[in-house]
């Protein structure tokens, strides 16, 4: 079977040379490693050798010519006895060897970026049995009792942090917990974010499950080399021999008039990064399930906790044990003529919106996310494709926002069902201000999202 | 078989100045080699070869025991081989293949093994000093008395979180050890040019952490100081730094042309205090081995060399799936 031979790329960025010699002729009998001839491009003159053996059947392009593009057929080659094929008949193409350093073309493309027409299935299964009793409990309590029962059933899980032992957390999550576990368990560390963190890291390939809390996530920023560069790729660079399973936790985005350094959501920071799992609990209930998921989870997880949610009272299982998986969303409201997608702070404005829709005659439905990376996306295609119609919901800013990606995925795989543009609300693309006034300014409000639903609906 | 001592003023029998020889033979012969391949284009990016400080970690390696842990900066093929791992990992990670120890997706400076308890090959200087008291923290957590040798240059002895490291080692006697390897270059600073310390070590005294000066090209004197730092280590008695002198004869980096410095510093050092040229010396004047025996380790450790480089063209590159590997557990 004859094969042609094509202009090679020599460099990544290569799209056309000069075919400058020959060093075979037809009927030359040729292997694997000769040289066939010399090409010049704009950097080097380079040899270019043959991948397949066999024997030279035709010389399509003269030496001496220009501006040949790369992938051009430049020669055929043919087995040992074969007939040479026509001058425009079709030979099986050989394809070029790749750039020599190979960076280009050489990609798997990532699944997402193949349409998915059909509906996909999302899990909307019940996080714990029906019919299971409730208690009434906050977040707060829920996140300590979450730690608590982890730790008591693991002894490698430790809290480490500022001021989380003797003064019994800064936002009282860790209250208790030094007088059950003692001091070798619920460590208070010096403020020093950087270090602590790295240190944390350490422990946890040396085998150990660390809850690093941070007073805020602001101050975590002082640490993020060691989240993302030591935490989330230590896996990828050591071919899966050495995981970093530890939870980086503590209240993230705007509390109240605590000015520009303290008020800062970094859900589309962290979400960015492969290697680190992202959740950001709205609910007491999604709190607790989700932090035990984190302490078992054998990556590095950010959990993103909300200082104003912290004292908020929701519905919990009563059950001695339950986790929230992550990568499922939950569907606090069903409704047929827009989907509200959250997670977080963001879904009290989006419920309370959605409540006032209802009574204008708009069902809204409403999607908390509850972990962004791994991201139900499912949930969100499934409910697009029920509405037609998209808002998201968050505090952070604007560009760059966990919205926008919503966004694109949802262009990407459900275009043709959108009836509206997708519109995302975000925090406003500021600083946090000081003054109550413009502070409220600056944040996302319920009126807005219910003047984005009108929009979307056109009513 | 009776035991003879080396001729240097320290307890280290003939077959142990012997294995020294082979192991800092072989770092050098290896590095060498690594030099070689780059140049050829088989090694690409960043590439810090650690020719000339081969004491340091052979000298603190002859101190440590199974279950002690070791974590470096991005000069790191010298502690790797150190420890035992496979040279042919090694190089083969060099490469960027298959057969190397993070299956390609590390390179020169991201390398690992959890059976040596190497835990890196880390890029960010001074990142891996926290974490090494990280490891250390684990251990005592555990309650087991394994040691861990944190090794960072002269260039991250100013990072900040190396002091945040120091103070939280100490407040919590962390069995680490502090290996400052002093080169006398970070990248193309030179120590007088970065600080007005008169010595790295002594800065952990204001943290009350014990330390000393080490002369490392001495592989000796390295494994005697190494000694009294585990010691003291394993004693529970907290952490310890040893600032070693060492000098590293290549550039920082294969791209580095070292216009910083002269080539008769470079060259005194490499005739006056080379550690390799030591042991010879010692073992010869000693009469612990002949020329021939030397000559016969030299010819092995090319062989081992040679073929960690062969193994290296030979792996394949790896597979295109494992672009979307291990990036969860």
């Amino acid at each position: 079977m004859a094969t042609e031979i094509l202009m090679p790329a020599l460099s990544p960025t290569m799209e056309e040379g000069t075919l400058a010699k020959w060093l075979v002729k037809e009927g030359d009998t040729v292997s694997s490693g000769d040289i066939l001839a010399e090409i010049e491009t704009d950097k080097a003159t380079m040899e270019f050798e043959a991948v397949d053996d066999g024997v030279i059947g035709r010389l399509l392009i003269e030496a001496g010519t220009e501006g040949v593009k790369v992938n051009t057929p430049i020669a055929v080659l043919v087995a040992e006895g074969e007939d040479v094929p026509a001058e425009g008949a079709t030979a099986e193409t050989a394809p070029a060897p790749a750039a020599l350093n190979g960076e280009e073309g050489k990609i798997a493309t990532p699944a997402s970026a193949a349409p998915a027409p059909a509906a996909p299935k999302a899990d909307t299964s019940p996080d714990w049995p029906e019919g299971t009793a409730m208690k009434t409990q906050t977040v707060r309590e829920a996140l300590r009792d979450a730690m608590a029962e982890e730790m008591r059933s693991t002894d490698a899980v430790f809290v480490m942090g500022e001021e989380v032992a003797e003064y019994q957390g800064a936002y009282k999550i860790t209250q208790g917990l030094l007088d059950e576990f003692g001091a070798r368990r619920v460590i208070d560390t010096p403020i020093t974010e950087h270090g602590f963190a790295g240190i944390g890291v350490g422990a946890a390939f040396g085998g150990l499950r660390p809850i690093v809390e941070f007073m805020t996530f602001n101050f975590a920023m002082q640490a993020i080399d060691q989240i993302l560069n030591s935490a989330a790729k230590t896996l990828y660079m050591s071919g899966g021999q050495m995981g970093c399973p530890i939870v980086f936790r503590g209240p993230n985005g705007a509390a109240a008039r605590v000015g520009a350094q303290h008020s800062q959501c970094y859900a589309a920071w962290y979400s960015q990064i492969p290697g680190l799992k992202v959740a950001m609990p709205y609910s007491a209930a999604d709190a607790k399930g989700l932090l035990k998921t984190a302490i078992r989870d054998p990556n590095p997880v950010i959990f993103l906790e909300n200082e104003i949610l912290y004292g908020r009272s929701f519905d919990v299982p009563d059950l001695d044990d339950y986790t929230v998986p992550f990568g499922k969303a939950k569907i606090w409201r069903e409704g047929t003529d827009l989907t509200i997608v959250s997670f977080g702070i963001g879904m009290t404005y989006a419920l309370d919106a959605a409540e006032r829709l209802a009574k204008d005659g708009i069902s809204a439905e409403v999607l908390d996310l509850r972990t962004l990376r791994p991201m139900d996306t499912d949930a969100i295609l499934a409910s697009v494709m029920k509405t037609n119609r998209l808002i998201t919901v968050e505090e952070g800013y604007p560009q760059g926002s966990v919205g926008n990606y919503i966004t694109s995925v949802v262009m990407e795989q459900a275009f043709d069902y959108l009836d509206a543009p997708v519109i995302n609300l975000a925090g406003k693309d500021v600083p946090m201000p000081y003054a109550a006034n413009l502070e409220k300014l600056a944040l996302v409000t319920t009126d807005e999202v219910v003047e984005a639903a009108r929009k979307v609906t056109y009513r | 078989m009776a035991t003879r001592k080396s001729s240097a003023n320290s307890n280290v029998s003939a077959e142990e100045l012997l294995g020294y020889y082979r192991d800092m033979l072989l770092i050098r012969r290896f590095e060498e080699k690594a030099g070689q391949l780059y140049g050829m284009g088989l090694i690409g990016g960043f590439c810090h070869l650690y020719i000339g400080q081969e004491a340091v970690v052979v000298g603190l390696e002859a101190t440590a025991k199974e279950g002690d842990k070791r974590i470096t900066s991005y000069r790191d093929h010298g502690h790797m081989l150190a420890c035992g791992m496979d040279p042919k990992g090694v190089m083969a990670e060099l490469t960027g293949r298959e057969g190397g120890y993070s299956r390609g997706k590390g390179g020169s400076m991201h390398m690992f093994s959890k059976e040596k308890h190497f835990y890196g090959g880390h890029g960010i200087v001074g990142a891996q000093v926290p974490l090494g008291a990280g490891l250390a923290f684990s251990d005592k957590y555990k309650g087991n008395d394994n040691v861990t040798f944190t090794y960072f240059g002269d260039g991250a002895a100013n990072q900040g979180q190396v002091y945040e490291t120091y103070n939280m080692a100490m407040l919590w006697d962390l069995p680490v050890i502090f290996v400052i390897e002093n080169n006398k270059y970070a990248m193309g600073t030179s120590v007088q040019r970065a600080t007005k310390s008169p010595s790295l070590w002594e800065r952990g005294a204001a943290y009350g952490i014990a330390g000393e000066e080490v002369d490392g090209m001495d592989v000796l004197a390295v494994k005697a100081a190494g000694e009294k730092a585990v010691a003291h280590c394993r004693a529970g008695k907290g952490p310890y730094i040893l600032e070693v002198m060492t000098y590293r004869y290549r550039g920082h980096s294969m791209s580095d042309p070292a216009k910083y410095r002269t080539r008769d510093e470079v060259q005194k050092m490499r005739t006056e205090r080379d550690a390799i040229e030591h042991v010879r010396e010692l073992l010869l004047q000693g009469k612990h081995a002949s020329e021939d025996d030397l000559k016969e380790i030299d010819k092995e450790i090319k062989g081992v060399v040679n073929a960690a480089a062969e193994f290296s063209k030979e792996s394949p590159e790896p597979a295109l799936e494992e672009l979307w590997t291990d990036i969860y557990a």
